[in-house]
Formats: C-alpha cells, sequence, structure tokens
C-alpha cells in the first residue's frame, strides 16, 4: 500500500513537472540570451488552446501537438518582434502577450465551442502507462540537450555571449537579434509544447487559464535553479511535487484543507523567488539591448 | 599619388570626407584620414571631437552619412563589425568588450570558432595558447576573464583581434585603465606588432602618448580633421593647439595653499568589497582647510568604496569618520550635507542628476527636506524654481529655462549644475569625484577654477580622479590610493609621475626607483 | 561671462504649455487604442464574426444613453482607482501585476466589514469598512515592496504569486460552513449592511459613490506625487536608484512605501466594486486587476491621464456586455483588446522616447551655445539600475 503511493506520488511529482521543464528550458534559453520571459504563460495558454483545437479540428492529437508548435512559435516571433526589434519594454510586452493568450484563448473557445469555459472533450495524446503521455520523457531529454547546446557548442557560446554581455557579443561581429530571436521563438515553442501536455496530454480538453500561472512558475524554476537546466529542473521537479501533493493529501490524511495545499507551489515559488534559500547570478546582459557605439 | 617612384603601397586604411549627423549634431563634419601600413597611427582630439564616431563608423558600427572608406586600397562598405574583422580590422575598445564570465579561450574565439557544432574547448585553448606565446603575452588560456587584472584583459583583447585575423588594430583609448607601468608593458607590445607589420591605430586625448609610441598623428577637433603630422617632426604645444583649436595653457592657475584645521577625517577604515577584491584595507586620511588634497590610484583600488564611506551611502565595518570634529561614521548622506559636506559624484548621469527630472527638480536633489525648498511636507516649487533660476545665473548653466529636463543640457553645463547645487550650500568640505570626465576644455577650466576658489574660501577639497595629470595639476597634497590603503603621502611637486605610477601599481619607490626614468 | 536671458513661464502660458506638451502622448494613447481595436476588429472577423455590428454595439452599449453612461462611469471606477495603483507603483518603478490580488484581498475584507452587523451608523460604518478593504489590500500590497526591498526579489513574479494566493485565500474564506459572515453556497459574503453601502447616486442606474472616491484620489495623488517631498522621493526612486542614494533618499523604504500606497488604492478599487456595485464581495475573478495595468499605461502613469484612460476601458467594458447580449460575441475579447493595447502602448512608447530625446538635444542645443561635450551616441535617458533580473 505505502509502495504504491509512492509510486503514484513519484509520478504524479514526474507528471506535474514536465509542463514546467518544457517552458522552463524555453525560458531559460530566451533568459541566457538576453531577453526577460514573463511571456512564458502566455505560450502555454496559446499551446494548450491550439493543441485542442488542432486535434478537434483534424482528430489527430498528434497534429494538434504540431498546430500547437507552429502557434507557439509565432507568438515567440511576435514576442521576439516586439523586444528584439522594437525594443519593447520586456516586462510590458510579456505582460501584454499573458493578456493576449488568456484573452484570444477563452474567446476563441467560446466562439468555436459556443460554449464559454472549456473545450468538448477530444482525444489524448498516446500514454505509455502510468498515467504518462509520450511528451513526458521528452520532457526530460530535453534538460541534457538544452545544458549540451548552450554549453557544449559554438552557437551556445554565442547565445551565452548575448546574454552576458551584448555589446561585447556585436563587437565580435555576433548578430545579436538574430540570436536572440531564435531563442525566444524557442521558448515560445517549447511552452507552448507545455501547454499542449497540459491540454491533450494530461487532460482531453481546454478549460479557461488551463495553466494556472505554470508559465510564472517555470519562469521561477528558472530563476531558482539559476538559469542553469539540470538545476531548474530540480526546481521544477520541486514545484512539480508540491502539485502532485495536492491528489495526495487526502490519501496521506493530513490536517490541511486541500484549498491550502493547492495554493503550495505558489506560496513555495513566492519563498522560492526571495533567494533567501539560494543566492543566483543571473545572465549580466538580461534584459539588456546593445548600445550602438 | 604622392609616392614619386611608382612603388605606391596603399594606406592600410583612407577615410575621405566622412560625414555622420546625429540628431542636432554633427559629429564628424568631412574628416580625413589616411594610416600608412606597418605605423603607428594617434589619432589626437579631446573629448567629444569624434574621434570615437569615426572609428565606430571604420569598424562598421555606424554608418556614415558621406564619404568614402577605403581598406589597403579597396573601396569598403562595412554593414556590420563583421565585414570590418574580415577586412582584417579589429577593434581593442577602451571599456572591454569582453565578457568576464568567460575564460580567456572563449572570448578570444568567441565570434570566430570556425565550422562545425561543437566547441572543444581543448583545441582552441591550444591554438590560444600558441598565438600567445607567438606575441610574448604570459597568458593562462583557462583563466576566468573576470578574475585577471586590467592590463592582462588587455592583453586578451589585442590576443582576440590578432586570433581574428586582424591586421589593423584600432585601439580606442587604451590607456585610460592602466597604471603608467602597465602603459609601458603596452608600449612594448605595440612596437612588437608594428615589427610583425601590423598596423596600430591609437587613440588618444593625451599629448604624451602621441609623443611616447606614434609614428604620425592626426588630430581632429569638432569633427573635422585639423591635420596630420609626422610625431618627431612636431611639439607638444603646436599639437595641443590644433587640438583646442587656440593656445592654452596646460596649467591650473593658483596660488600657494594656506592648510588650515583638519575638516574631513577617516580614521583607519575597512570594507568588504562586494566582490571581495579592492575593499578598503585600513585608510586614513586628513583633509584640512584650505587645501586640495588629490588621491590618485587605478581604478578599481577601492576608490568607489572610500567615496562612498565618505559621503554617507555606506558604512565602513571599522574605523570612523569625522566631520568637523563630529563622528559621523553612522549617518546617512543628508545629516552629512547638514553638517557641511557637499559632493560631485561622478556619475552625472547615474547618481548626479535624474536626466528626465527638469533643472529644478535636479537642484531639489538632497536639498527636497530643507527650508526653503520645502516645508512641512510640502515642495515649494515657485521658490525652488526661483532659487534654480539665480543658481543658473550665477554658475553659467546654459538652459531655456529651469523647467528644462536636465536629459537636454551638454555635459558642461550638466555638470555645472551639479557643482551649483552642491556650492550653494557653501560647505565646509568638498568631495569631488572625477568632476571632470567627458567634459570637453572649457568646461575642465570652469570645474578647476570652482575648486580652487572653494580652496581658496578655506574649505577642504578632496579631489578623487583617475587622472594622474588632473591630480598632479590641481592638487597640493597627494595621496596614493592602493588595493585598499594609502601607500603615498606627498606635497605637490616633492614626487614625479614615475614615483606615483610605482605606488598606484602596488610596487614600493625603493624597489623598482632605479629601473624608471 | 554672459548670461542668457532666461524666459519665464507663469500663468495661462504655463498651463497652455502644459496641455500643448501633453498631447503628443494623447494622441500616442489614443492611436495605440485605434490600433488594438484595429487588431481586435481582425481577430474578430477571422474568427467568423462581423466586427461592424459587434462594434457598433460596443458603442452603443458604452455611450447608447443615460443609463449606458452610467454604467460607464461605474465599469471605469475601480479601473481608474486601479489604474492609480498602477501609477504610484510605476512612478517607484515597480511593475504591479499584483492590483489583482490586492483588490481581491480588499474586497473581500470589507465585504466581510461590511456583512458585519453591530447596528454602526453609516457615518462610522461605511468609512470604516472602506478603510479595512484599503489597509488589507494595502497590506496585500506592501508585501511584494517589502520583498524586493530586503531580497531583491522581483516584483513581477511575487505579485503574480501573491493573485494566487489571494484568491485561495479568498475561497478558503468564503468556502468556510460556520462563519456567518459568508455565504457559501453563492460564493460570496453576506450582503453588506446598509450603513456599509455606498449610496447610489442616480436611481435608476447603478452608478453609486464610488466614483467620487476615485476622482478623489486622483486628485490626493496628483497633489502627493508632484507637491509634496514624498513624492518627489517616489519619482527619483523610480527614475534613478543612484541619484536616489545620493540624495540620500531610502531607496527600499521607498519602494515598499509606494507599493503599500498601491496596493491601498487597489484595496479600495475592490473595495468600491464590492460596497457600490455588488452589494457585497463575490469570489469571482474580477480581472480589473489586469485592466488597470493597462489603464496605468494608456494613462502614461500620470493621475490624470489615468482618469481618461479608466473612463475609456470603463466604456469598453460596459460596451462589451451589450455587445454579449445583442450581437452574441464573447465578452472575452476584451481581454484581447487589452492585450492589443499593451503591446501597441509598448511599442509606441519606445517610438515617443526616441522622438523626446531627439527632441530635448535640438532644443537644448538651440539654447546653448555650446556642443553636447558626449559623443553623440550617448544615451539620454538611462534607465534605473534593475536590482534584480527575472
Amino acid at each position: 500500500m505505502l509502495s504504491f503511493f509512492s509510486l503514484a506520488l513519484l509520478t504524479a511529482t514526474l507528471r506535474s513537472a514536465a509542463p514546467l521543464i518544457f517552458a522552463a528550458m524555453g525560458g531559460l534559453l530566451s533568459e541566457r540570451s538576453g531577453i526577460t520571459n514573463i511571456a512564458l504563460e502566455g505560450f502555454m495558454l496559446m499551446g494548450a488552446f491550439a493543441a485542442v483545437a488542432g486535434t478537434w479540428f483534424f482528430n489527430s492529437p498528434m497534429v494538434g501537438l504540431v498546430v500547437a508548435i507552429l502557434v507557439g512559435a509565432v507568438g515567440g516571433l511576435v514576442f521576439a518582434f516586439w523586444t528584439v526589434t522594437l525594443k519593447a519594454d520586456q516586462i510590458v510586452a510579456g505582460t501584454a502577450i499573458v493578456l493576449l493568450g488568456l484573452g484570444l484563448t477563452s474567446f476563441l473557445t467560446e466562439q468555436i465551442w459556443g460554449q464559454a469555459g472549456s473545450s468538448p472533450p477530444v482525444e489524448r495524446l498516446p500514454t505509455i502507462g502510468l498515467g504518462m503521455n509520450v511528451l513526458l520523457p521528452v520532457a526530460f531529454m530535453l534538460v541534457p540537450l538544452t545544458h549540451w547546446f548552450l554549453f557544449k557548442t559554438k552557437s551556445g557560446l554565442r547565445v551565452l555571449a548575448c546574454g552576458e554581455k551584448p555589446e561585447a557579443a556585436q563587437a565580435v561581429g555576433i548578430d545579436v537579434a538574430r540570436y536572440r530571436y531564435a531563442m525566444v521563438i524557442v521558448s515560445g515553442l517549447l511552452a507552448a509544447v507545455g501547454g499542449a501536455y497540459l491540454s491533450i496530454g494530461d487532460l482531453s480538453q481546454f478549460t479557461t487559464n488551463i495553466t494556472a500561472g505554470r508559465g510564472f512558475i517555470a519562469l521561477a524554476a528558472v530563476i531558482f535553479g539559476n538559469w542553469m537546466p539540470w538545476a531548474t529542473m530540480g526546481a521544477a521537479l520541486l514545484f512539480g511535487f508540491a502539485q502532485a501533493l495536492r491528489f495526495h493529501v487526502q490519501a496521506l490524511d493530513l490536517p490541511i484543507p486541500q484549498d491550502l495545499i493547492i495554493a503550495l507551489p505558489y506560496l513555495l515559488t513566492l519563498i522560492a523567488i526571495t533567494g533567501l534559500l539560494r543566492q543566483s547570478t543571473p545572465p549580466a546582459g538580461l534584459g539588456r539591448h546593445p548600445s550602438s557605439g | 599619388m604622392t609616392a614619386q617612384d611608382g612603388n605606391v603601397v596603399a594606406p592600410a586604411v583612407e577615410m575621405r570626407g566622412i560625414v555622420k549627423r546625429f540628431p542636432g549634431v554633427v559629429a564628424n563634419n568631412g574628416i580625413k584620414f589616411a594610416v600608412r601600413r606597418g605605423e603607428i597611427h594617434a589619432l589626437l582630439g579631446e573629448n567629444g571631437a569624434g574621434k570615437s564616431t569615426l572609428m565606430n563608423i571604420l569598424f562598421g558600427l555606424y554608418h556614415p552619412d558621406e564619404g568614402e572608406i577605403r581598406v589597403n586600397g579597396q573601396r569598403v562598405r562595412f554593414e556590420s563589425a563583421r565585414d570590418a574583422v574580415l577586412a582584417g580590422l579589429a577593434m581593442v575598445h577602451q571599456h572591454f568588450m569582453l565578457i568576464p564570465r568567460f575564460t580567456v579561450t572563449e572570448n578570444v574565439i568567441l565570434g570566430s570558432e570556425g565550422a562545425g557544432i561543437v566547441l572543444d574547448r581543448e583545441a582552441a585553448g591550444k591554438r590560444v595558447a600558441e598565438l600567445a606565446d607567438q606575441y610574448g603575452f604570459d597568458v593562462d588560456p583557462h583563466a576566468v576573464v573576470g578574475a585577471l587584472p586590467v592590463g592582462m584583459q588587455q592583453r586578451v583583447e589585442i590576443l582576440r583581434a590578432l586570433y581574428q585575423g586582424g591586421k589593423t588594430l584600432i585601439l580606442d583609448e587604451p590607456t585610460a585603465l592602466l597604471t603608467p607601468q602597465e602603459v609601458d608593458e603596452l608600449y612594448g607590445v605595440l612596437t612588437r606588432l608594428r615589427e610583425s607589420g601590423d598596423t596600430i591605430i591609437f587613440i588618444t586625448h593625451k599629448l604624451r602618448e602621441v609623443a611616447a609610441i606614434s609614428d604620425r598623428v592626426t588630430v581632429i577637433h569638432r569633427g573635422r580633421t585639423v591635420g596630420t603630422r609626422q610625431t618627431d617632426e612636431t611639439t607638444a604645444s603646436q599639437l595641443a593647439e590644433m587640438m583646442v583649436g587656440r593656445a592654452v595653457s596646460l596649467r591650473v592657475d593658483r596660488p600657494p595653499a594656506h592648510p588650515g584645521e583638519p575638516v574631513l577625517v577617516a580614521e583607519d577604515l575597512h570594507l568588504e568589497g562586494s566582490q571581495g577584491h579592492a575593499a578598503l584595507n585600513g585608510v586614513d586620511l586628513e583633509l584640512r582647510r584650505g587645501e586640495i588634497l588629490g588621491i590618485c590610484g587605478v581604478e578599481g583600488n577601492g576608490q568607489a568604496e572610500l567615496i562612498e564611506v565618505l559621503s554617507g551611502l555606506r558604512r565602513p565595518q571599522r574605523g570612523r569618520v569625522l566631520l568637523k570634529d563630529q563622528d559621523v561614521t553612522a549617518t546617512g548622506p543628508n545629516p552629512r550635507r547638514r553638517l557641511g559636506l557637499s559632493y560631485i559624484p561622478e556619475d552625472r548621469h547615474g547618481r548626479g542628476l535624474v536626466l528626465p527630472f527638469s533643472l529644478t527638480e535636479n537642484v531639489l536633489l538632497g536639498n527636497a527636506e530643507e527650508a526653503p525648498f520645502s516645508s512641512g511636507g510640502r515642495i515649494d516649487y515657485p521658490r525652488s524654481r526661483t532659487l534654480t533660476e539665480r543658481l543658473m545665473r550665477a554658475f553659467d548653466v546654459r538652459a531655456p529655462t529651469p523647467d528644462t529636463p536636465a536629459g537636454a543640457l551638454s555635459g558642461g553645463n550638466q555638470q555645472k549644475l551639479i557643482i551649483a547645487r552642491e556650492l550653494h550650500r557653501e560647505p565646509d568640505a568638498l568631495l569631488a569625484v572625477q568632476p571632470t570626465r567627458g567634459l570637453d576644455v572649457g568646461a575642465i577650466e570652469f570645474v578647476h577654477k570652482q575648486l580652487v576658489a572653494e580652496r581658496d574660501k578655506g574649505r577642504g577639497v578632496l579631489l578623487i580622479s583617475f587622472d594622474l595629470d588632473e591630480v598632479m595639476d590641481v592638487s597640493d597634497r597627494i595621496l596614493v590610493l592602493s588595493e585598499g590603503r594609502i601607500v603615498g603621502n606627498f606635497l605637490s611637486g616633492t614626487v614625479t609621475r614615475t614615483e606615483l605610477g610605482l605606488l598606484m601599481g602596488g610596487r614600493g619607490l625603493d624597489e623598482h626607483a632605479p629601473a624608471a626614468d | 561671462m554672459s548670461t542668457l536671458p532666461l524666459p519665464t513661464e507663469r500663468g495661462v502660458t504655463s498651463v497652455w504649455r502644459r496641455i500643448t506638451g501633453a498631447l503628443p502622448t494623447v494622441v500616442s494613447s489614443l492611436l495605440a487604442v485605434a490600433i488594438a481595436l484595429l487588431a481586435g476588429g481582425v481577430v474578430l472577423a477571422l474568427s467568423g464574426a462581423n466586427p461592424v455590428p459587434a462594434f457598433q454595439a460596443l458603442f452603443a452599449g458604452a455611450f447608447g444613453g443615460r443609463r449606458e453612461l452610467a454604467e460607464t462611469l461605474v465599469m471605469a471606477t475601480p479601473l481608474i482607482l486601479g489604474g492609480l495603483a498602477f501609477a504610484v507603483a510605476a512612478r517607484a518603478g515597480m511593475f504591479n501585476i499584483g492590483i489583482e490580488g490586492q483588490m481581491v484581498v480588499g474586497g473581500l475584507c470589507a465585504g466581510l466589514a461590511a456583512a458585519w452587523d453591530p447596528g454602526l451608523p453609516i457615518f462610522v460604518h461605511l468609512p470604516l469598512a472602506v478603510l479595512v478593504g484599503m489597509i488589507a489590500g494595502g497590506m496585500w500590497g506592501f508585501i511584494p515592496g517589502f520583498l524586493k526591498a530586503q531580497t531583491g526579489a522581483h516584483e513581477v513574479i511575487t505579485t503574480i504569486m501573491l493573485n494566487y494566493l489571494a484568491y485561495r485565500i479568498s475561497t478558503v474564506v468564503i468556502g468556510q460552513e460556520n462563519l456567518p459572515l459568508v455565504n457559501p453556497a453563492l460564493q460570496a459574503t453576506q450582503p453588506a449592511v446598509d450603513n456599509a453601502t455606498l449610496p447610489r447616486l442616480i436611481e435608476g442606474t447603478r452608478l453609486h459613490g464610488g466614483i467620487l472616491i476615485a476622482l478623489a484620489a486622483v486628485v490626493i495623488i496628483w497633489f502627493l506625487l508632484y507637491r509634496t517631498v514624498f513624492g518627489f522621493k517616489i519619482r527619483t526612486v523610480g527614475l534613478s536608484a543612484g541619484a536616489a542614494a545620493f540624495a540620500g533618499i531610502p531607496w527600499g523604504r521607498t519602494i515598499a512605501l509606494a507599493m503599500l500606497l498601491s496596493g491601498l488604492l487597489a484595496g479600495l478599487g475592490g473595495t468600491a466594486d464590492a460596497l457600490g456595485l455588488q452589494g457585497r464581495y463575490y469570489n469571482i475573478t474580477l480581472g480589473i486587476g489586469f485592466t488597470s495595468i493597462a489603464v496605468g499605461l494608456v494613462g502614461r502613469n500620470t493621475p490624470f491621464g489615468v482618469v481618461l484612460a479608466g473612463l475609456l476601458f470603463g466604456a469598453l467594458a460596459s460596451g462589451a456586455t451589450k455587445m454579449q447580449n445583442t450581437a452574441g460575441i464573447s465578452r472575452d475579447i476584451v481581454y484581447v483588446l487589452l492585450g492589443f493595447v499593451i503591446l501597441s502602448v509598448s511599442a509606441l512608447a519606445v517610438a515617443q522616447q526616441f522622438r523626446q530625446a531627439k527632441r530635448l538635444a535640438a532644443r537644448a542645443r538651440g539654447a546653448t551655445r555650446d556642443r553636447a561635450a558626449h559623443d553623440a551616441g550617448d544615451p539620454l535617458l538611462e534607465p534605473p539600475p534593475p536590482p534584480r533580473a527575472i
């Protein structure tokens, strides 16, 4: 009984952490290239919605996933255009993307399916047992991949340079804007996959505000993980565990109201972000543009 | 054209009729500039003359509005720094374009990593080490750049320039952050580079450097070329005249000082630095009324911390600060201000002014809580405005109205506003940090005159500057700050540049005295 | 040395100057809204709806008559207060996304205080309930300010987390079966007693006294920001942390107090909605907090700009209800419009800043003979250093 419970809690933790990892790896790449990314939440929402819409229209969750990826990439492109080309305030533009994600998805849900709040059920992505879907291992494979890309490849070195000191990267002829575009688009795409994981992986429908702040929690994981892929995964697992507890609080028979357990990840994020648990060093050029001259 | 023997060698770099306009300013107005292959060519001009703009154009960071550029005789049009690098140009920036968290190797190869996807740090490190050996640079390719001394970081920049295949190196004010001894080492490096056939463009506003290192010199003034000279056929005063457009006295006119009782005293100040380096390590100093006490030293040897402790922005971990015999160690900037300490900060834009604020609001900085600027928590704007108007007149701050944003003023006028604000309080002690940084000659003269005038009114002036010439020219007494410690205390005129330089570099006088000139 | 004549600006000229000086800002804010409406129209068209009748319904719902105008004012009330909350924080350099949570906490506490009935007279009970709501919102705003001052924790993440925590706390409190002040079945507090309800201003409409509170708050905040030492400190800290330190202004305490003030205003917004419009506090996502961000941004974080922007978004909100009812289009399109508005504002702000820098430079050079001493590439307007990145 106890072992079964532990296994259930473990898989629940992995399942809760996986979408966070998708978004967090995207956020990590974007921030490492120097673009502060609070838009993750918006990308996740758009991805979650697009996946369901794609699945509903084409009757295939795999097509739904592809649609989510495309929508996420386009969202990333818009955010990159605003923050890199127009040099708009990254927080303000990010807020706009979050609101657009929230607004577009709930508006379109009602327009397409004629009901406020949620879509009709659609087919889910294939599972690999224990309630885990095919995207879950992908999330965990992303972590070494991100690490390898940033720290072992030439392009990774350039991305890091753009994030540390954009004017230095520019001075050696690196096209800072190009690398930042690429990373922001990838962040949109990955966060959208994280959203799709929620809507057609874990659930089988879209509901308004399905992400419930996971995009922000993913960003907090990046900060808590000190902008390092493995540590970020660790932070995501911690937040995932806090989420998973919610489903096991009754089994555990804890004398805490479930509503408060739901609040645990938020509270944990709040504490983590204060740096009281751990000091962090962000990329030195985060949020800065190369000054021309 | 000029060469009669038919053996025409195209100049390494030739710029003709370069015009670059910025909104409201013509930074370059028809500049002509040619550099021969294998020479060290100084580009001389005062701050704001257009040197940096010109070099940024040459390096592809700006596009000229008019004019043409030739490299080795080929007409070029650079879209970015990348194109300039491919044409064999390389820039060594004044503020190093290095990434502190990267290693030497990573910094050197960045942007020229070669083909392939995977980065082989070992192989790259070997290549960098070989190149370093070739030029006699003693650098560890795996050291993290942020931990290296400044002179070494500069060598990493030069190494990178060479690694990128640079044949023509542009050095932008390369001595700004170096001790005189490190400057000598740099000259050695540059001479070796010239011997191996490389061309060097040396940007500077210091006449001494032109004479010390260059073969030829081109002087620019207010965006125009004044002329090009063979260095050994010209004199410092000729060049100075060309540089500022009129004959200048390079001396600061001041009668002898009559120091009185101490007004600002620091005793045994200790402070841990933010990154653990260059904190204060037992600083003692005594500023007297009626003297200008200069503190020289290389940037990053505790100046920032000393200023913060003296002005009340930070508390020392040990030691105390006395202002007019009162212990003010534990008080913030405003109580010290009220007691008679004024402070001209080093960073006009970041600390001295709020650029979007009006001049009136800027005068309120540090004064807002006091009569006549406010009473009962309410600011008296009409009165503050009138006072600002009066200060503008008294200190010749040129702006349309006190409602003009400070950001719209020229650097000189911004500094005048700060000085007006600080001096109107009639302080007993004045803390002046890099007060002439980035100003043109006229404004520098103005600032120095104000400092001397304050001194002659019986006030104590503490001048902290990274410009050794300024400290030597203006001060009555000179302290040397090195590694968070006062390592020398001299009356002005009793010490040479070399002696100060040795102390600034952390070496004792007796160790090296014979080797110096 | 010669002194240039210094023209003085007083009286009418000064006022006129100020109005004409603000014009480009107003125009660009309106442009942002126009672009957003256009983009929203495209979204409507793409989703298969006809944007023309949709916008007609929107307009009619906002301005179509006495009742609609009153409704616009009703919707504008919490938005003006929320926009003011955003503006105050922004002036101190803080991006307060937590207005939503501050409104929730404020509305909840005010709702509880108003549902409690000890038989106090209206001039005691009503101010008391309003004060409770304000203080609760203020405390919720103070937390992220305090955390940033103490630990450097970026307010964007902390305020968002505090929003979710506020919802949770509200849900837990409202769900208490044994608390007589709440009605779990309705997901609300018990109705506010008459002596703790904001009086109705015009019979036959829902317009209540909250709008007067909001307008009074605008004047008070204007005075505070632009005429007092405290306001000067807030603005200095927001523009330059370095200059603030130089002037002896404690950065941490100032941003924490600014966030407290911001939270007070947001709490007041939540309170006005609960005690004026609903007559009780409902535990539902309001979304007003997020709209407030747009109000602040479009109003350029100036008190009077916020009034105009608040009215505009109030009109949008009241019109959207009509649009949903008559044209059958989800009122969530408002959020889409908000997103577009913020996007266009952020793009236009950059363009305007650039032009402003240019204009300032040109004007200064017209008045002063000597040239800019720095090379022309230097940025004129530098942002304050961020204490910690996110």
